[in-house]
C-alpha cells in the first residue's frame, strides 16, 4: 500500500520534471518578470520603476549586457496576495527565473520566498526589509536600493545635525514602517516624544495632526511613501503646522512626484537620500537626461534604483553571456561592475548596498521648487543586519 | 480638553463624509436590493471631474458643480446600461457585475489621466484656519465639509419626508411589491434613486479632493467603511446612515487618537503604539459586531 501510494505520487512529479527545466534556446530573449504596484496610492512609484528599467533597455535597444530581453510587467494592485499569484504564474507558466520590480515590503514578503524556493533570482529595485537582510538573507536575493532601515538611519543623523532634540515620529504599520521607526531611533540621539503607527490605507491624518499639535515637538519625522506622503504633507500644511513644527524626512516621503504634487508647502523641507537627480556623475547625467527627454518629468529615486537594477543585471549578463544560472549570476552580480547613478556602490556580505547618504533640501532653482543636494551625512553606510547573515 | 474638541471635530468631519457615501448606498441597497460595489467608483469620478475642471477653470466651485454632475450622469448611465439587467438576479451576479465596473472605471481613469495623483487647490476663502477653541486653529475647509454634510442631511430629510418622490422612496424601501402593484413607474424611481445616490457619492468625492489625493482606487479605500456604516445604520435607512456614519467617524477618530495614550501608561511606548493602532483599526468592526448582536438588523431597520 505504501509503495503504491508513493508511486502514484511520483507520476505527476515525473511529468513535471521535463517541463520544469528552463529552456534556453539560442538567441531567444531572456524573460524578466516585473511585479510592481501600478494602481492605488503607490501607483506612480511602480510607474517610475517600470519606466526607469525601460530607459536602460532603450539605451541598449532592448538588450541588457548584449542579451535580448523580454520584460513582462504585471500590476500587483498594492495587494500581497495578488503579487504572490502573479509570481506563481511567472514561475510556473512563463518559466521566468529572474524577477524584479516590487515597490512595497509587504508584497516583497509574499513574493520573494516563492521566487527563491523555485531556484529563481530576485533583484530588488526598492524594498529592502530587515527580515530578508539578516538571518533570512539568501544567495539569490540582491537589493539594489538600500536596506529599509538605512533610509531612516540617515534621517536620524540629519535630525542630529539640524539640532532637533525632541521629535514626534510616524510611519505606517507594516514591515517597512516598523523598519523606519527602528532605523530612525538607531542613529537619532535626541528624545522621541511620541511614536504613531498609521494605517497603510489611511487617507486622512487629522487625528494624528491633532496629537502632534498637542505634543509640541521640536520637529516631526514621518515616513509615508507615495500618495500617503502627499496626503500627509498637504494636510500638515492645511492644519497650519508647517510654519511652527518643521519636518525631517527620509527620501520616500519627498520624492519628485510628491514635490510636484505638494508644491509650495514643501519649500524648505529637509530630507536624506542616497541619490538625487542633480548628482554630477556621468552615468546619472545620462540617465536623468534620457528620462526627462522621454517622459518630460524629473525621475524619482524609484526610477533611478530601477535603472541601476537594469544596468547591474546588464553587466552581470555580459559576464555570464546571457545565462542566469544562479551560481554564475551571483559571482558576476556581486562584483557590482557597473557605473551606478549614485556614485560609489558595492554589495555588503548580505547582498545589500554599501553606499553614501546625503542631505537634501527643497529650494527654488530658477523659480521652480527642486530637491537640492547639500552635504554627505553618512559614508560607506551598510546595515546592522549584515552581521547576522550567513551565506 | 482642547485635544478632545479637535478630535471630536475630526471625527464628525469623517462622519459626514461617510454619510454622503452611505446615504446613496443604503438607498440603493434598501430600495433596489442591489449591492453596488461600484459606489466607490462614483466617488472617484466626482473627485476626478471636480479636480480637472477646477484646474482648468481655476475655480473650485465650478469644479464642485462639474464633479456632482459627472457622478450623477455616470450613475444614471450605469443604472440604465448595467444595473437594470440585474434587479431580477441574485446578489452574487450583482456583486460580480459591479466589481467588474470597479475594474472598468479604474482602468478607464488610468488610461485617460494616468496614475499620478491629482492635486486640488483649496477654494479661495477656505485656505486658512479659524480658532474654534482657544489654542485650536481648525482648517476652514474641514468646517465647510461638516457644513455641507449637515446641509445634505437636512435636505435629504426634507426630500424623503416631505415630497412625493420621498414618499415613493420610503414606500419602496418598506413595501416594494405594493408600490409596484399600485402602478408607480418603478423603473423611473430606480433611475432617480440611483442617480441621487451617485450624486451624493460624487459630492463626497469632490469634498475629499482638496484634503487627500485624487487618484485611481480612492473609492475602494473608503467603501469598506461605508458598508460598515450601512450595516450599522440598518439597510435602507437614511436616518440610520447618518447616526451610524457620525458614530463610526467619531469612534474611529477617538480610538486612534486616545487608545495609544492610555496604553502607554501601562506598557512601553512602542508596544503601546503598535497595539493601540491595531485596536483602533479593529474598533469600528467590533462596534459593528456589537450592534449586530444587540440589533441584528441595524440601529434603524427600514424593513422592520
Amino acid at each position: 500500500m505504501q509503495l503504491e501510494r508513493r508511486s502514484l505520487l511520483a507520476i505527476p512529479a515525473a511529468i513535471c520534471v521535463p517541463l520544469a527545466a528552463p529552456a534556453f534556446a539560442q538567441g531567444a530573449p531572456l524573460k524578466i518578470g516585473m511585479i510592481t504596484t501600478l494602481s492605488g496610492p503607490g501607483g506612480y512609484l511602480g510607474q517610475d520603476i517600470r519606466d526607469g528599467f525601460q530607459i536602460a533597455l532603450d539605451m541598449e535597444q532592448g538588450r541588457l549586457g548584449g542579451q535580448a530581453i523580454q520584460l513582462m510587467i504585471e500590476d500587483d494592485g498594492f495587494r500581497p496576495p495578488q503579487g504572490k499569484a502573479i509570481a506563481e504564474r511567472f514561475l510556473r507558466n512563463e518559466r521566468i527565473r529572474l524577477v524584479t520590480g516590487i515597490v512595497f515590503s509587504n508584497i516583497l514578503g509574499a513574493v520573494a520566498p516563492d521566487v527563491l524556493d523555485a531556484d529563481g533570482i530576485y533583484v530588488s529595485p526598492n524594498a529592502g526589509p530587515s527580515n530578508f537582510a539578516g538571518r533570512e538573507c539568501h544567495r539569490n536575493y540582491f537589493v539594489m536600493s538600500w536596506q529599509n532601515d538605512s533610509l531612516h538611519e540617515s534621517a536620524g543623523e540629519l535630525a542630529n545635525r539640524l539640532g532637533y532634540r525632541r521629535m514626534f515620529v510616524l510611519a505606517p504599520n507594516y514591515q517597512a514602517g516598523r523598519d523606519a521607526l527602528a532605523g530612525f531611533r538607531r542613529l537619532y540621539r535626541g528624545e522621541v516624544v511620541q511614536e504613531i503607527f498609521t494605517r497603510l490605507d489611511q487617507t486622512d491624518y487629522a487625528a494624528e495632526l491633532a496629537q502632534i499639535r498637542a505634543a509640541r515637538p521640536e520637529a516631526v519625522f514621518q515616513f509615508h511613501p507615495g500618495g500617503l506622503g502627499i496626503a500627509f504633507l498637504r494636510q500638515y500644511a492645511q492644519a497650519g503646522l508647517l510654519s511652527t513644527i518643521p519636518q525631517v524626512m527620509p527620501a520616500p516621503s519627498m520624492d519628485a512626484g510628491t514635490l510636484a504634487a505638494v508644491g509650495d508647502a514643501a519649500d524648505g523641507v529637509n530630507l536624506s537620500s542616497h541619490w538625487n537627480s542633480d548628482f554630477p556623475n556621468a552615468a546619472n547625467q545620462a540617465f536623468v537626461a534620457a528620462f526627462r527627454a522621454k517622459h518630460n518629468r524629473t525621475p524619482t529615486f524609484y526610477a533611478q534604483q530601477s535603472f541601476d537594477t537594469a544596468v547591474a543585471i546588464g553587466s552581470t549578463l555580459r559576464q555570464t553571456r546571457g545565462s542566469i544560472d544562479p551560481a554564475a549570476f551571483r559571482t558576476a552580480m556581486l562584483k557590482a561592475d557597473f557605473a551606478s547613478t549614485r556614485g560609489a556602490f558595492r554589495f555588503n556580505t548580505n547582498q545589500h548596498p554599501v553606499q553614501d547618504w546625503w542631505s537634501l533640501k527643497v529650494e527654488r532653482v530658477n523659480g521652480q521648487l527642486a530637491l537640492v543636494t547639500k552635504e554627505k551625512i553618512l559614508e560607506n553606510h551598510g546595515d546592522v543586519f549584515a552581521a547576522q547573515c550567513r551565506i | 480638553m482642547a485635544l478632545i474638541v479637535e478630535q471630536l471635530l475630526n471625527g464628525l468631519q469623517l462622519g459626514v463624509t461617510l454619510f454622503l457615501l452611505a446615504a446613496g448606498l443604503t438607498l440603493v441597497f434598501g430600495i433596489m436590493g442591489v449591492i453596488n460595489l461600484a459606489h466607490g467608483s462614483l466617488f472617484m469620478i466626482g473627485a476626478f471631474a471636480a479636480a480637472l475642471v477646477a484646474q482648468a477653470a481655476g475655480n473650485w466651485w465650478l469644479g464642485l458643480l462639474a464633479g456632482v454632475a459627472a457622478a450623477a450622469a455616470v450613475g444614471i448611465v450605469v443604472e440604465l446600461v448595467v444595473l437594470r439587467r440585474l434587479y431580477a438576479r441574485d446578489h452574487l451576479d450583482q456583486v460580480l457585475a459591479t466589481f467588474g465596473l470597479i475594474l472598468f472605471f479604474n482602468q478607464g481613469i488610468t488610461m485617460l489621466f494616468g496614475r499620478q495623483p491629482l492635486m486640488v487647490a483649496l477654494p479661495a476663502g477656505f485656505q486658512g484656519s479659524v480658532e474654534v477653541w482657544p489654542g485650536i486653529p481648525y482648517p476652514t475647509f474641514r468646517l465647510l465639509i461638516l457644513l455641507v454634510g449637515l446641509l445634505v442631511a437636512v435636505g435629504l430629510y426634507l426630500l424623503i419626508q416631505r415630497t412625493r418622490i420621498g414618499m415613493l422612496v420610503r414606500a419602496g424601501a418598506t413595501h416594494r411589491e405594493m408600490v409596484r402593484a399600485l402602478g408607480v413607474d418603478v423603473r423611473l424611481l430606480y433611475t432617480v434613486v440611483f442617480g441621487l445616490g451617485a450624486l451624493l457619492a460624487g459630492l463626497a468625492g469632490v469634498m475629499a479632493g482638496p484634503i487627500g489625493n485624487v487618484q485611481v482606487g480612492m473609492g475602494e479605500q473608503i467603501l469598506i467603511l461605508t458598508f460598515v456604516v450601512v450595516v450599522i445604520g440598518g439597510i435602507g435607512s437614511v436616518r440610520g446612515a447618518l447616526v451610524a456614519a457620525l458614530l463610526v467617524g467619531v469612534v474611529q477618530t477617538l480610538l486612534s487618537g486616545f487608545v495609544p495614550g492610555w496604553l502607554r501608561q501601562v506598557m512601553p511606548g512602542s508596544e503601546a503604539d503598535a497595539l493601540g493602532s491595531a485596536l483602533s483599526s479593529m474598533g469600528v468592526y467590533v462596534l459593528m459586531a456589537v450592534v449586530l448582536l444587540v440589533r441584528p438588523r441595524g440601529l434603524f431597520p427600514a424593513h422592520a
